[in-house]
């Protein structure tokens, strides 16, 4: 089950941890990787660690050509692009009285809007392939809300009606588009959490914990595997219980 | 008919799986010939792949009958 041989993933943020856990986990299953991300040296590490079968493509997300370039240089790294997971995404928190217009563009445009070109982009050669699989990471808080991250929010929130658009255009064509919404997950944006916000956080937790990479990568594989070639427009919560939706 | 003419008449039968006589002139892809839209960009792209042209999104947009995929391709191939 959810053998990926002969595919090719491209997946943004892979040089966080869940993108470098998503990454690890598809190159585990047989794909190969396009690791993209604005560092360079984390994904090279990456790239060494997994071996064959992974392709280090830098792009810094807030620049518009570089995003419409992406694709094309996954695809000649790769052969093609099977499989995106939009994973990247940029927080700039502020109350919402105090957010500025610059806070506000620059994460739509990182999470929503970059997101949207990829997908865009993948779309047509996908559709010629009659199968793809995209794979879109947001967020809890797109869908509770979250005081301090109306920007963070609002993106994360269009990203799923987004996903559900493209969702239904091409799901006749063998390509499905679904969400990812991980709940708190161990990475270095939560260690930055003092313990005050963490015992906080636990308390609003069934699980009783912080979730991991690998915890978001097997959703990751599941939705980029043959086996959920049904499951399309769809958001899986992946949180701990902190939310039921 | 013309060579263009034929190669596009047997793309447009294949992809939409209609008998070849009901390919006319003035026959609509999406009207007479049961496209829906992203038919009608996926038989774009094909016209694209035969002809090896590039037809950009705002042309491909007047495209929308037999004829006018013939025409567009006599002119720009």
């Amino acid at each position: 089950m959810f053998d990926l041989t002969g595919k090719s993933a491209l997946i943004t943020g892979a040089s966080g941890g869940i993108g470098g856990a998503i990454a690890t986990a598809l190159h585990e299953a047989g794909a190969t990787v396009g690791l993209s991300g604005t560092r360079e040296a984390p994904l090279q590490e990456l790239a060494e660690t997994l071996g064959e079968r992974a392709h280090v493509l830098p792009c810094n997300l807030s620049d518009a050509q570089a995003v419409d370039a992406l694709p094309k240089q996954a695809a000649e790294a790769m052969g093609s692009v099977d499989i995106l997971i939009n994973n990247a995404g940029i927080t700039a928190d502020n109350i919402f009285m105090r957010m500025s217009d610059d806070e506000w563009d620059r994460v739509i445009n990182v999470n929503l809007t970059s997101s949207m070109r990829l997908c865009r982009a993948v779309i047509r050669p996908m559709m010629k392939a009659r199968w793809g699989r995209i794979v879109n990471v947001t967020s809890v808080v797109g869908v509770t809300g979250n005081g301090g991250q109306v920007n963070y929010a609002a993106s994360k929130a269009g990203m799923i009606g987004m996903t559900k658009s493209i969702a239904q255009e091409v799901a006749s064509r063998g390509i499905t588009a679904n969400c990812i919404a991980p709940g708190f997950i161990t990475t270095a944006m939560t260690d930055k959490l003092n313990d005050k916000q963490k015992d906080g956080i636990m308390g609003a937790i069934p699980a009783g914990r912080m979730g991991t990479g690998e915890e978001i990568a097997s959703a990751a594989l599941y939705l980029s595997s043959a086996e959920s070639g049904y499951v399309t427009g769809q958001t899986l919560h992946v949180n701990g219980g902190m939310a039921m939706i | 008919m013309s060579d263009i003419a034929d190669r596009v008449k047997k793309i447009v039968v294949e992809h939409l799986s209609v008998e070849e006589e009901k390919v006319t002139e003035n026959a609509s892809f999406i009207d007479d010939l049961g496209a829906d839209s992203l038919d009608t960009v996926e038989l774009v792209m094909a016209f694209e792949e035969e002809f090896g042209i590039e037809i950009p999104d705002d042309a491909a947009e007047t495209i929308q009958s037999f004829g006018d995929a013939v025409s567009f391709i006599q002119k720009n191939v």
